[in-house]
């Protein structure tokens, strides 16, 4: 009797072991499934730079290019050399280098003084002042595209580095101090009082005890502000043309020209030039990038 | 003086953020109203003239298909990405092997700016050499997809696009989500009884309602500001069939000079973004409060 009911028992652990196994084999399948289609356009973007225009008529967008055939990168970052008209991104990407190395900086910079004085030398309506920087965050920016392309105009920057450098500068500031505030918000402030005590002065107290704990959020704020900044297109697209523009603009008007024949190869290959400073980012410090993107919405 | 300095630096510090934030944000979306306001073409003009520029809007054809695309963008935007999002974050949640190469397939799109993905999208959505001619270079020979080019169907290639690129974000927040959930509430039920599809449907997604809410407000925001995806896949074509609030308001300044009737388009979405974002905000703020 006991000998059956061990069995019985036994049969039905089987059984659940299988089923077990199954929802295991299942949810690979579709966490599979999923990697596929969310690898498959940058899968499509590679092969297609490496194949040559007559490979691409022949084959499909799956197709493996013959051989590591890299003319069409060098034409996206080189151009032909046949001078008027021939547009390719080297200097836009320097452009662009130009614009986000101040920009990030300076933004970085008064978003850290700005979260220092909200939360560690608090004054009456602070909390209102975050909230004013905050809602920042959160414009639709066609609401003062206008009026800052008038202001561009009367500084005489417009259509220049030095004024996206402005531009981008002054709407990262409320994504900084977001993320400088939630961060030194953590930090005890007894530390501070004490170093008041002892006499330390405002720079002093920032310099020597904020700074040196604040590596890990300097990273991620750096790494927020690059990112938004190197793929801004509204920006860049409203307010420079021509010599001044940004990789992206740049990249959107090299696959719009529709001048003579489309060549997809030279337009997949300009489209990772301009995507791989980001992309490397994202490979190397994706914990900070994601803490950036979840912090960026979830304060607190 | 100095004993002055000293005591008001921490705002003299602060300073520069007010100022900037109050001038290049609180004060230009206030001349953008009054702007609005106005009869502007080319160059503004600051002699008021009423609603008129409202009134116009209204009764632009262009502007009433850019609020039906918005809608109907925002509507399956929001649906695909939390539904892929919620099964990518529950299912990598289950102890899975090299977790942390899945994720970052996940969500390396976010890192890539929409010029770039809208490029790619292009590409593989032509009618001519893309997917269409994969099918049927496979045997599919009557397979046709031409959504790009087709104006009732364009709008669903921007979705494909969008939700591509934001759903391994929504999958950022919920797995954040579902792992500060203590293990003891899970282990609880369990022993209670209750399978694993119980677990989480009667108990951790119900849990998870302040990760809706911030979804809903960032996806709802990405979606009333879109521009550069629609730039990159189809310039708001075929005609004007893509168009959606914020190209509109781009091209009728930029191109059409047309300065007062953008800043009324510009002040629409404005307002569509505060009516998400404020009670949102004052939620947060009252959420820290309590604490």
């Amino acid at each position: 009797m006991q000998d059956k009911t061990y069995s019985s028992y036994k049969q039905l652990e089987q059984k659940s072991k299988y089923t077990n196994m199954f929802l295991r084999w299942f949810l690979y399948f579709v966490l599979v499934i999923f990697a596929l289609y969310f690898i498959f356009p940058l899968y499509v973007m590679v092969v297609t730079s490496l194949k040559t225009m007559e490979e691409i008529r022949q084959g499909t967008l799956l197709t493996w290019p013959s051989g590591l055939n890299f003319d069409s990168w060098l034409v996206a970052w080189g151009g032909r050399g046949y001078g008027a008209g021939d547009t390719f991104l080297k200097p836009y990407f320097w452009n662009s280098i130009k614009m986000v190395v101040p920009a990030v900086f300076f933004s970085t910079f008064i978003g850290a003084m700005a979260g220092y004085v909200l939360t560690k030398w608090r004054f009456k309506g602070d909390k209102w002042v975050f909230l004013f920087l905050l809602f920042g965050c959160f414009i639709p920016y066609q609401a003062i595209l206008l009026p800052m392309a008038r202001t561009l105009g009367v500084l005489g920057i417009s259509n220049s580095v030095i004024g996206l450098v402005l531009v981008h500068t002054v709407y990262g500031i409320p994504f900084t101090t977001l993320f400088f505030r939630n961060f030194y918000v953590s930090i005890p402030s007894e530390l501070v009082k004490a170093a008041r005590i002892d006499g330390a002065g405002f720079f002093k107290i920032f310099f020597k005890i904020l700074l040196p704990v604040s590596t890990p959020i300097i990273v991620v704020t750096i790494i927020w502000q690059f990112t938004q900044i190197w793929n801004d297109f509204l920006f860049g697209s409203t307010f420079s043309f021509g010599e001044a523009a940004p990789i992206q603009v740049a990249l959107n008007n090299m696959v719009l020209s529709s001048t003579s024949v489309k060549e997809y190869n030279v337009d997949m290959a300009s489209a990772i030039i301009a995507g791989i400073p980001t992309l490397i980012v994202y490979v190397l410090a994706g914990k900070y990038f994601i803490r950036g993107l979840t912090s960026g919405a979830v304060k607190g | 003086m100095l004993k002055w300095l000293e005591k008001n630096l921490p705002k003299i510090v602060m300073a520069p953020a007010v100022g900037l934030i109050g001038w290049f944000v609180y004060g230009f979306v206030l001349w953008t109203l009054y702007i609005s306001f106005t009869n502007s073409k080319i160059l503004p003009k600051y002699e008021l003239w009423g609603v008129g520029q409202y009134v116009k809007l209204w009764g632009s054809r262009k502007w009433l298909i850019a609020v039906d695309n918005l809608l109907i963008f925002t509507a399956l935007f929001l649906i695909f990405c939390v539904v892929i999002g919620i099964i990518l974050a529950i299912f990598l949640d289950q102890k899975i092997r090299a977790e942390g190469v899945l994720r970052t397939i996940y969500l390396y799109p976010m890192a890539l700016s929409f010029i770039v993905t809208g490029t790619a999208w292009k590409w593989i959505l032509n009618p001519t050499l893309g997917i269409q001619k994969m099918f049927i270079d496979w045997g599919f020979e009557n397979f046709t997809f031409d959504w790009l080019v087709n104006r009732e169907m364009a709008i669903y290639t921007i979705v494909i696009a969008g939700v591509w690129q934001s759903a391994g974000f929504v999958m950022a927040l919920f797995l954040a989500g579902l792992r500060s959930v203590e293990d003891e509430i899970v282990k609880a039920a369990k022993i209670d009884g209750a399978n694993l599809f119980t677990v989480y449907w009667k108990i951790l997604l119900p849990m998870m309602r302040p990760v809706f809410f911030t979804s809903f407000v960032i996806l709802v925001h990405i979606s009333i500001k879109s521009y550069d995806l629609i730039v990159a896949l189809t310039q708001g074509g075929p005609g004007i069939s893509t168009t959606m609030p914020a190209l509109y308001m781009t091209q009728t300044a930029f191109h059409k000079s047309q300065v007062g009737l953008s800043a009324a388009s510009a002040m629409m979405m404005f307002m569509a973004v505060a009516a998400v974002i404020i009670p949102y905000l004052y939620s947060e703020l009252r959420r820290e409060n309590a604490r």
